[in-house]
C-alpha cells in the first residue's frame, strides 16, 4: 500500500527548508563578535597587566570559559546557541558549555558517578581526537625534521 | 489481529497535570493541575515527572469520587528507562500494576488494555496513565538540557505532563468503543530530529486497518486525532491518505498541535511525548465529547520506538500506533 519513494518525496516536500544562509550568516556574525571580543580582552590583559601575548592568552580563555559556563548555568546559553549555531559552538565557549551542561545534568547522581563520570561525555571526543591528532601531526613533524 | 470491540466500557473519570509550557498552551485552562515551574517544586526533573503523575491520578480519583484502592488494576507507561516514573510511583499504591512501553503511543495502548480487562470481567475499575517530562526525555533521548545545540525546525518538543483515565462498566457520557493494536512499521528512517515523519506511516497503517476492520471511514468520525506527529508528520500523513485517494474530510488533527500554540511558543514542529496524546485526549477531546460538540472520535497515539544505542549504531527508527475510539452516549 505505502510506497517508500512516495513517503520520502512527501517528507522532502513537507519538511521545512533548513535556513542554511541564515545559519551561515548568524554563525559568521556571532563567531566574528566572539573573535573580536577575544582580541579586546587579550589586549586589555596585555595593557593592564603588562603581559606578553602568550601570557595573556590563558586569562583570556578563562574569561570566555567562565562566561559560557555561567550563561549555561543561568539557562541562557542554549537559547543563544539556537540562534548563533556554530558561532558559539566552535569557539571555546562551545567546549565550556558541553562540560557545564553535562555536569549540571548529572549533578543529581552525585559527585563521583554523576558529575565526575559524565562531565566529559560530550567533550570527551574533542579531547580524544585532539590528542590523537596532536600525536599524529607531532610524529609527522618529527619524521620530516629528521 | 481483529479490532477489539468493547461491550461495556466507559470513562469513569480522568485527570491531567501539566508544566508551565502546557499551562500557557492551548489546553492550560482544562488541566486539573498546572505548575509554573518545570521542577514542580521537586529537587530533580525525574521527581517532578512523578509529581505530575501523582497530581493527575489524584485529580482522576477526586473527579470520580474514588480512592486509590477502588481501582483494581493500573496500567501505566512513561519514557524513562525501566519505566522509572510509573514504577516508583506505583510503590505507594498497593494494587496490581501492569507497566507497558510503547513510547509515545502508550496512552491508547494502556486504555485498550484497561478496556479488555474490564470487558473480560477481570477488573471492575482500571486506570490507564502516562507521563512525560521535557527535561527527562531530553536527557534520555537527546542531549543535556542546557547543551547549546541548534535544533532543526522538524524536531518536536516533549510535553511535560501526565494524564490518567479510569475506566469502568458503570455507564457514563463517554464510552470506549473499540481499539486496534498497531504493527511495528519501519521504513528505514534514521533522522531522530524528524520523528513525526517516521511515525506517519505507522499512524496511516493503524488508521487504515481500523477503518477496514470496522468498515468505517473518516466520515464516520467527527475527528481522527493522531498522537504526536506534529506539523511535519501530520502533513506527511495527509499526503499518504491523498496518495491512496482517501478523503480526510478535514477531520484529521494531531495532539502535538492541540497542546501548544505554535505561533507563540518555541516548540518547533509541535508537541510530542506520552503526555501529548494523553493531554490532547483528556483536556481537549473529553470535554468536547461531554459538551456534545463531538460525538465520535478516533485517537491514534503514535510512538517512535527508537533505542538511543541502536540509533547510534546506525539502525533505523521503528514506529507504532495504537488507536481507540470514544463515543458520546446519552446517560
Amino acid at each position: 500500500m505505502m510506497d517508500i519513494n512516495q513517503i520520502e518525496q512527501s517528507i522532502q516536500k513537507r519538511a521545512p527548508k533548513k535556513a542554511k544562509l541564515k545559519n551561515l550568516i548568524m554563525a559568521f556574525v556571532w563567531g566574528g563578535c566572539i573573535g573580536l571580543a577575544g582580541q579586546l580582552v587579550l589586549e586589555g590583559f596585555m595593557n593592564a597587566l603588562n603581559l606578553s601575548v602568550q601570557q595573556a592568552t590563558g586569562p583570556t580563555l578563562m574569561v570566555f570559559i567562565t562566561t559560557a559556563a555561567l550563561l549555561t548555568g543561568f539557562g541562557i546559553y542554549d537559547r543563544l546557541a539556537q540562534h548563533a549555531g556554530a558561532g558559539l559552538f566552535i569557539p571555546i565557549t562551545g567546549f565550556s558549555n558541553s562540560l557545564t551542561s553535562c555536569a549540571l545534568e548529572s549533578k543529581s547522581e552525585g559527585l563521583i558517578y554523576g558529575i565526575g563520570s559524565n562531565m566529559f561525555k560530550l567533550a570527551g571526543s574533542v579531547l580524544t581526537y585532539g590528542i590523537v591528532t596532536a600525536y599524529v601531526l607531532g610524529t609527522i613533524r618529527m619524521l620530516i625534521g629528521l | 489481529m481483529k479490532t477489539i470491540q468493547f461491550k461495556n466500557v466507559y470513562v469513569h473519570s480522568y485527570g491531567a497535570a501539566g508544566g508551565p509550557m502546557e499551562k500557557q498552551g492551548l489546553l492550560g485552562s482544562h488541566l486539573d493541575v498546572a505548575f509554573d515551574d518545570v521542577y514542580c517544586g521537586e529537587k530533580t526533573y525525574e521527581m517532578a515527572e512523578r509529581k505530575l503523575l501523582s497530581c493527575a491520578i489524584e485529580a482522576m480519583l477526586k473527579n470520580g469520587d474514588l480512592k486509590a484502592e477502588d481501582i483494581d488494576c493500573y496500567v501505566g507507561s512513561d519514557l524513562i528507562n525501566q519505566l522509572g516514573t510509573a514504577h516508583y510511583f506505583m510503590k505507594h499504591i498497593a494494587q496490581s500494576f501492569l507497566g507497558v512501553y510503547a513510547a509515545c503511543s502508550a496512552s491508547t495502548l494502556a486504555s485498550a488494555i484497561c478496556g479488555m480487562m474490564i470487558d473480560a470481567g477481570y477488573a471492575e475499575k482500571a486506570c490507564a496513565f502516562v507521563s512525560s517530562h521535557n527535561a527527562t526525555a531530553e536527557r534520555q533521548f537527546r542531549y543535556p538540557n542546557e547543551y547549546g545545540v541548534q535544533k532543526p525546525d522538524t524536531t518536536t518538543f516533549t510535553v511535560t505532563g501526565a494524564g490518567a483515565i479510569c475506566f469502568s462498566r458503570q455507564k457514563s457520557e463517554i464510552r470506549l468503543v473499540s481499539a486496534t493494536i498497531g504493527k511495528v512499521v519501519d521504513f528505514g528512517f534514521k533522522n531522530v530530529n524528524d520523528m513525526g515523519s517516521a511515525m506517519a506511516p505507522a499512524a496511516f497503517d493503524t488508521i487504515m486497518t481500523h477503518f477496514k476492520n470496522t468498515n468505517t471511514s473518516f466520515k464516520d468520525y467527527d475527528l481522527v486525532v493522531t498522537g504526536d506527529l506534529s506539523k511535519v508528520g501530520l502533513t506527511v500523513l495527509f499526503d499518504l491518505f491523498e496518495n491512496e485517494g482517501i478523503d480526510t474530510d478535514k477531520r484529521l488533527a494531531d495532539c502535538g498541535l492541540i497542546v501548544y500554540n505554535l505561533m507563540d511558543q518555541p516548540v518547533f514542529s509541535g508537541g510530542s511525548g506520552c503526555a501529548c496524546s494523553a493531554l490532547g485526549t483528556i483536556a481537549s477531546l473529553f470535554p468536547k465529547i461531554k459538551e456534545g460538540n463531538i460525538h465520535r472520535v478516533l485517537v491514534a497515539a503514535t510512538g517512535a520506538l527508537l533505542s538511543p544505542v541502536l540509533v547510534q549504531q546506525k539502525d533505523s527508527i521503528p514506529c507504532i500506533s495504537h488507536c481507540v475510539v470514544y463515543e458520546r452516549v446519552s446517560v
